[in-house]
């Protein structure tokens, strides 16, 4: 059987008692990128929130196990131990707060939750080094408080530094490419895909073909009204770049209206 | 003794009335000179209650209501407490004055300082220099304010600063109040910093309670003279026992081109009432006022400014930050008076609170009151909660929900933190508001260790 990294089951969850994720499925496997597409408002990014444990958001019903490990149980912090990223589509500023200490306070947290030693000040610098080159990050982005003045570009490179410190299982990046120009979109992908291994995988949430160019995915789904309606090969997101989304739209509407007759 | 009663000044007049010759013979004649017209005040007026104009969260009426012993006879703290304190800012050597209760200890420290600098008591002044004191004291405080005529009133001794002309000191001067002693005890403590022209300083004042002490208070009034050009940084902190009360008023006279910056940092408390009184009467003076407050179980912290542009093109700057949890109680009324013909002020005053707990409480009062045109003036007040955005954030990255808060709040005050100049005491800071965000005993270790032996020794 194939090894399963994250398996999402029949996944409801909504905000403020509205259902928002009506009965999710998503299996994806070590190595593996999988898109995400979907008109806006079908559901994207809270299933991005509610995987990572956004408290504003409850889940009503279903599972989503993370290498055998159900998240739904667990904190946004213990989610992240347990090798869950996500990359923020508006990443947060966070004034007062440097990265060197948000970085720290969060790599020493996952080692201290596997059981691990801290990591002493030079070797955590070393780190910083050796993974801000991953998507050139600028030494003084990195002595700044977290996001405070970034640019559009540098928050999203920001992101990916980030990913690239805590060494994710499992990687959502949710509308990565929002707000970059063509040149920081080729370090962002390029980043994410020198981190990619054999043993990791990426959920690559976006609107756009134009992403996928660069990291190129094995399985695209889309997403409409809380449900995915439709999965496909790297073909699929071409076909929805030049037709849009209205003809999925008509056929499962059409069919829900069929149903309820 | 007599028992609290419903105007607690009445029995310290009574006390007064009782031990004046004792009073007067342990002190000297400038501070005797003004007790016959602060016994007046005290007698004439009422501390105010809560609730009344400018004392909306804090009654000084309940404040001085214990009955507190008083240390009428200058008895003597037989330890020599100077030598055994040791204060916990790394790396930072200073002029030390041990103040226990209201009993003060010069250390060795003093001893070397430099040409045209005196930090010593009042009554280490030769009777030359009296004329010089009754010249400075009380005067810039005045009498009006209850509490003030009261602490005048008692008043035996206090620090005296002063840096002649054109004298830059680069070593900071330090004054560690402690609270000590197993008796409901009051201190009754005066300050008073002459930075004649163009002269530099900086003045750390840590206030402790000494592991021993049971309930106790401290009265303090300051008074500081910013000559022409002179420039004073003055941090004052408080990291008191929950037993603790506070009334401190601090006044400030600027004359022309001269540079204040206070920092009051209230790490723990009791319940605390702050005044800031600052006369900007020269041009071009320069004040900031900086205010860091951290509440929690049921503290009182209450701040209260007034800052008067009585000259032209002067420019002040507050800037008070408090983060509230638990039941804790915090206040922040701060005015700004810019007097007829002040053209050119700027004045600016920003209070940001967190309440961190559904038990916690705030009150912000800004006022402006301009009589002048052709000024820039602003004040904002904001109290919220944390920001639950970046709080998921950091969650998001692993870091435990409790550190994500305690960062959070570090970060909120560090604007604040930031003011500080005093090379060493940032760090310090830093470490002391992690400490007591993350609520382990948040003492300042180091001089834990020092007030508990000190305590000992005094019962």
């Amino acid at each position: 059987m194939k090894e399963k990294l994250l398996e999402v089951v029949n996944l409801h969850a909504g905000i403020e008692g509205k259902e928002i994720l009506k009965g999710i499925n998503l299996t994806v496997g070590p190595g593996e990128v999988h898109a995400i597409m979907g008109p806006n408002g079908s559901g994207k990014s809270t299933l991005s929130e509610v995987l990572a444990g956004n408290p504003a958001f409850s889940v009503t019903e279903g599972s989503a196990r993370l290498a055998g490990v159900e998240l739904l149980d667990l904190s946004p912090e213990d989610r992240s131990h347990e090798g869950l990223f996500l990359s923020f589509q508006y990443p947060v500023e966070i004034p007062g707060v440097s990265m060197v200490n948000f970085m720290r306070a969060a790599v020493n947290a996952k080692r201290k939750y596997l059981g691990e030693e801290p990591l002493g000040a030079s070797d955590f610098l070393k780190l910083m080094r050796q993974k801000r080159a991953v998507v050139e990050l600028d030494n003084k982005l990195a002595s700044r408080s977290v996001n405070e003045g970034f640019s559009g570009g540098e928050k999203k490179r920001n992101e990916i530094f980030q990913m690239a410190m805590l060494e994710p299982r499992l990687s959502i990046l949710d509308e990565t490419d929002s707000g970059l120009d063509i040149d920081a979109l080729r370090i962002v992908a390029g980043g994410v895909n020198k981190l990619r291994t054999d043993r990791n995988a990426t959920i690559v949430i976006t609107h756009y073909q134009r992403l996928l160019d660069y990291i190129k995915p094995d399985f695209v789904h889309v997403l409409y009204k809380g449900r995915i309606v439709r999965t496909g090969g790297p073909e699929l997101a071409l076909e929805l770049e030049e037709k849009g989304y209205d003809w999925i739209k008509e056929e499962i509407d059409n069919n829900a209206g069929e149903a309820a007759k | 003794m007599m028992s609290a009663s419903a105007n607690p000044l009445l029995q310290y007049a009574d006390l007064y009335n009782e031990h004046s010759a004792t009073i007067n013979n342990c002190s000297l004649s400038p501070l005797n000179a003004l007790r016959a017209s602060a016994l007046q005040v005290v007698v004439g007026q009422q501390l105010p209650a809560r609730g009344s104009e400018d004392y909306e969260r804090t009654s000084l009426a309940e404040m001085f209501a214990p009955d507190y012993g008083l240390n009428i006879s200058r008895l003597q703290v037989t330890a020599d407490v100077a030598a055994a304190f040791h204060c916990g800012v790394p790396a930072m050597s200073t002029y030390l004055a041990v103040v226990v209760n209201d009993t003060i200890h010069l250390s060795k420290s003093l001893s070397r300082l430099p040409e045209g600098v005196r930090f010593c008591r009042f009554s280490d002044l030769s009777e030359t220099d009296y004329e010089w004191l009754a010249g400075y004291y009380g005067k810039i405080a005045g009498l009006s304010r209850p509490e003030v005529a009261l602490n005048t009133l008692l008043a035996q001794d206090g620090l005296l600063v002063r840096v002649n002309k054109g004298v830059h000191l680069s070593k900071p001067l330090q004054i560690v109040n402690l609270m000590a002693g197993g008796n409901p005890v009051m201190a009754v403590r005066r300050l008073l910093v002459v930075m004649e022209e163009d002269s530099e300083a900086q003045l750390l004042i840590c206030d402790h309670t000494g592991l021993g002490a049971v309930e106790c208070m401290s009265s303090s009034v300051s008074e500081i003279v910013l000559e022409r050009n002179a420039r004073l940084d003055l941090y004052d902190m408080e990291e008191a026992s929950d037993a603790t009360s506070r009334c401190s008023a601090m006044y400030v006279t600027q004359q022309e081109g001269s540079h204040l910056l206070i920092d009051e940092i209230t790490l723990n408390c009791g319940r605390t009432r702050n005044d800031f009184d600052i006369r900007l009467e020269g041009e071009h003076c320069d004040t900031f006022v900086g205010g860091m407050a951290i509440g929690s179980a049921h503290q009182k912290i209450d701040n209260h400014t007034n800052i008067v542009h009585a000259a032209p093109r002067c420019h002040s700057h507050q800037l008070f930050k408090y983060v509230l949890s638990d039941e804790a109680d915090g206040a922040f009324e701060g005015s700004i008076y810019v007097a007829p013909g002040a053209v050119h002020t700027e004045s600016y005053q920003s209070n940001r609170n967190i309440i961190a707990s559904v038990g916690a409480r705030m009150h912000s009062k800004p006022q402006l009151e301009i009589y002048c045109d052709d000024v820039k003036c602003s004040h904002g007040s904001a109290t919220g909660q944390l920001d639950q955005e970046a709080l998921f954030y950091m969650r998001t990255r692993g870091i435990p929900e409790a550190d994500a808060r305690r960062m959070l709040m570090q970060a909120f005050m560090s604007d604040v933190i930031d003011s500080v100049r005093m090379p060493g005491l940032n760090d310090r800071l830093r470490q002391l508001v992690d400490r007591r965000l993350s609520g382990d005993a948040a003492h300042c270790i180091d001089c834990r260790h020092s007030c508990a032996d000190d305590a000992s020794k005094q019962s």
